[in-house]
């Protein structure tokens, strides 16, 4: 019988990796990620977990040595927030080309300068062209779902690529809600033994991250395009078998009381939850609106995006970074350019706020979406508006 | 004396490639010969992970590679750190039953950019945490795969692209970062520098290392034709009198103690082994003497390491 318990989102992911029953961790602490790995070193001190778990000196070296323990056949975790992600920015890279399905949690936090311990999404923006398969989590649940989900996921010897789990710093690493915990035998069942086909072995000596010059270097790269696209079916997969299993069923795109409504509201992460309750109070009132929690960043979800926008005429897209001096909010300039070639699509109007842990109240929502249809009425010059942000922006013009 | 050596010289080395012929290496490269001879000493069971730098470049352009054992290329600063997974995975992967038990030694190989530059913060962390271990050093005291720029491990009044001698320069101001110091100073149990001028006893240095338990540190003086700017038949000799003058003495610190493997009773003079090489042509006789009283220095203070050790 699973158990329904009092977890932490952090305990939630940490105990993920537990069932998971991982072998290598190589982690850095630093905030808002430190509960993960603090909770994962405390089962390793305490028997709770098999794995070697190497307390290295950076970020950097903390995904270097989870590509040495993958490459060996090793299952691998790291966890890491921020600055810590951009310190091993040019390793993201590595684990994906090289085919080496690193599980990594990421507690979404902001990026110096000035200096902010606290969350919001330019950490995970930041990546977003890494190759890795990455998606959102809501709460503690969908922390402990998603962090399993991905081992099944990546480790498939059909696409062996690393995989991200976003969850945002404080809002939600530090948040303890019920989560249902799953029976071992459950989870082995979801979860078959990592066999890492390429591993490193004496007897069959293979060389691993080779150069390539240019006659081969665009073919390599288009090759691994080719993967991260045909993920989306194991992605897919992993959903359904998940689902079976322990009852949950999540989706690339998932639409909430979005049927018929004219306006939809669309974010990423824990926000989803506060829009959620906006979302029922604005039905309530009569209003046509909805909401779509993008939950698969990359591969990005093409089909299920269009299909859940058909037939709104406002899609307002909330984001938690800045793309300086570019089109608007990243997420709102993905979706926009998502349906471009639709022949009929909403008004997309980009909205940012929550950044470096400002809150997102349910005022502050019912803005954005009264905000955001007037915008797809009237109009705007701005490129996007802001919301929860003291003093008037204006001239952010393309 | 060839004839000699082809009767007796397979009982002592083995006649086994395990880094294949058809590499790139420049002609007359002393580091390309330090690996071979290293891989040599190592044998098969061994997982190399290997730094951005010459040596990777030269081994492993796609779709081919020079390498007969299991090796593993990511990033250019991050080797120690890549080493330390792969060992530490091993480890788990044999205790959890997943793997047969097995003695399999990781291997990092890194150039002195790779080591004692961008490097170095990896190296010590992988040293601190105890990992199991070799890293070896090739060490051609400059970037020379990006085309001879200074790194730290570049001698003082070597003339590299970055660090040029001209009218205001000498070219390298600074001392050569001393790597091996740097070594022992995290009290690893073994640390040692080698020279493919002295083969047999790189491959005991190497083979010593791999057996330790625990991090071990081979520093290897690798002599380059192409970025030193000498006769590409003089590798090995030029190998030799580094050792002979005292600029890079040959020895071994086992658990804190230190050993000379070649202590000639009197130093070469350091011009024999600046003058062959164009790197160090514009030399003055001035700036000569302060490189004479400088290897001097050092080597007493080697010595006197050597000295306390005995006692």
């Amino acid at each position: 019988m699973s158990k329904r318990v009092g977890l932490e989102a952090s305990h939630a992911a940490a105990e993920a990796a537990r069932m998971a029953d991982v072998d290598f961790i190589a982690a850095y602490p630093i905030t808002p990620q430190t509960h993960i790995p603090e909770r994962l070193a405390e089962m390793v001190a305490d028997g709770e977990l098999d794995a070697a778990y190497v307390p290295v000196e950076s970020e950097h070296s903390a995904l270097s040595a989870c590509l040495g323990a993958a490459a060996v056949g090793a299952r691998t975790f790291t966890a890491t927030a921020g600055p810590g992600l951009e310190y091993m920015h040019n390793v993201v890279y590595v684990a994906s080309a090289m085919r080496l399905p690193v599980v990594m949690t990421i507690a979404n936090r902001a990026l110096s300068a000035p200096l902010s311990i606290w969350g919001d999404h330019s950490d995970a923006m930041s990546v977003r062209d890494t190759g890795w398969i990455q998606v959102f989590c809501q709460n503690s649940q969908e922390a402990f779902d998603m962090t399993l989900w991905a081992f099944r996921v990546g480790e498939d010897s059909k696409i062996l690529l690393p995989v991200m789990v976003h969850f945002d710093g404080f809002h939600l690493t530090h948040v303890t809600e019920p989560v249902i915990l799953p029976e071992q035998e459950e989870v082995d069942r979801f979860l078959p033994p990592f066999h890492y086909p390429f591993a490193l072995d004496p007897d069959k000596p293979m060389t691993l991250g080779a150069f390539a010059p240019p006659d081969i270097y665009s073919e390599a790269k288009m090759a691994q395009e080719v993967a991260t696209r045909k993920s989306r079916a194991v992605v897919l997969q992993g959903f359904q078998e998940f689902g079976d299993i322990f009852g949950r069923y999540y989706h690339p795109v998932e639409p909430y009381k979005t049927e018929g409504a004219s306006t939809l509201l669309l974010t990423m992460g824990s926000f989803g939850e506060t829009a959620k309750t906006v979302i029922d109070t604005k039905k309530d009132k009569g209003e046509s609106v909805g909401l779509i929690n993008l939950r698969l960043w990359r591969p990005f979800p093409f089909q299920e995006l269009r299909q859940a926008v058909k037939g709104a005429k406002t899609l307002v897209v909330f984001d938690r970074c800045i793309s300086f001096g570019g089109p608007g909010g990243p997420v709102a300039s993905e979706i926009k350019s998502a349906l471009y070639d639709e022949k009929e699509r909403p008004r997309a109007v980009s909205f940012i706020g929550g950044l470096g842990g400002r809150d997102m109240s349910a005022e502050d929502f019912e803005y954005v979406i009264d905000r955001g249809q007037e915008i797809a009425e009237k109009g705007s010059e701005e490129l996007f508006e802001t919301v929860g942000i003291r003093g008037e922006v204006t001239g952010i013009r393309g | 004396m060839t004839e000699k050596f082809i009767k007796f010289g397979k009982n002592l080395v083995t006649t086994e490639e395990f880094l294949a012929e058809g590499h790139s290496f420049c002609t007359g490269c002393g580091e390309a010969l330090a690996v071979r001879l290293a891989c040599k000493a190592l044998g098969r069971n061994v997982i190399i992970a290997n730094a951005t730098g010459c040596i990777e470049v030269c081994t492993s352009p796609l779709p081919v590679t020079s390498w007969r054992v299991p090796w593993i290329h990511t990033l250019f600063e991050n080797v120690a750190a890549t080493a330390s997974g792969v060992e530490a995975g091993l480890r788990i992967l044999i205790k959890k039953g997943r793997m047969p038990e097995r003695d399999i030694k990781c291997v990092a190989v890194a150039g002195d950019g790779g080591t004692s530059d961008i490097g170095i913060q990896a190296l010590s962390g992988a040293f601190e945490r105890n990992h199991d271990f070799l890293y070896l050093c090739f060490d051609n005291e400059a970037y020379m795969n990006t085309g001879i720029q200074r790194s730290s491990a570049t001698p003082y009044g070597a003339s590299t692209t970055t660090a040029p001698a001209g009218k205001l320069s000498i070219g390298q101001t600074t001392w050569k970062k001393n790597l091996p110091e740097i070594a022992v100073a995290h009290n690893i149990p073994y640390v040692a520098t080698a020279c493919p001028s002295y083969p047999f006893d790189l491959m005991n240095k190497v083979k010593k290392g791999a057996e330790v338990k625990g991090p071990a540190y081979v520093h290897i003086f690798s002599p380059c034709p192409t970025g030193w700017r000498h006769a590409s038949d003089m590798a090995i000799e030029l190998g030799r009198l580094a050792v002979e003058t005292g600029i890079f003495p040959l020895y071994e610190v086992e658990n804190g103690r230190y050993k000379l493997n070649v202590d000639r009773p009197k130093l070469k003079p350091v011009e024999e082994y600046l003058k062959p090489q164009g790197r160090f042509r514009h030399l003055l006789d001035q700036e000569i003497a302060k490189i004479q009283e400088h290897v001097n220095e050092e080597y007493a203070k080697l010595r006197a390491k050597v000295t306390c050790s005995a006692s």
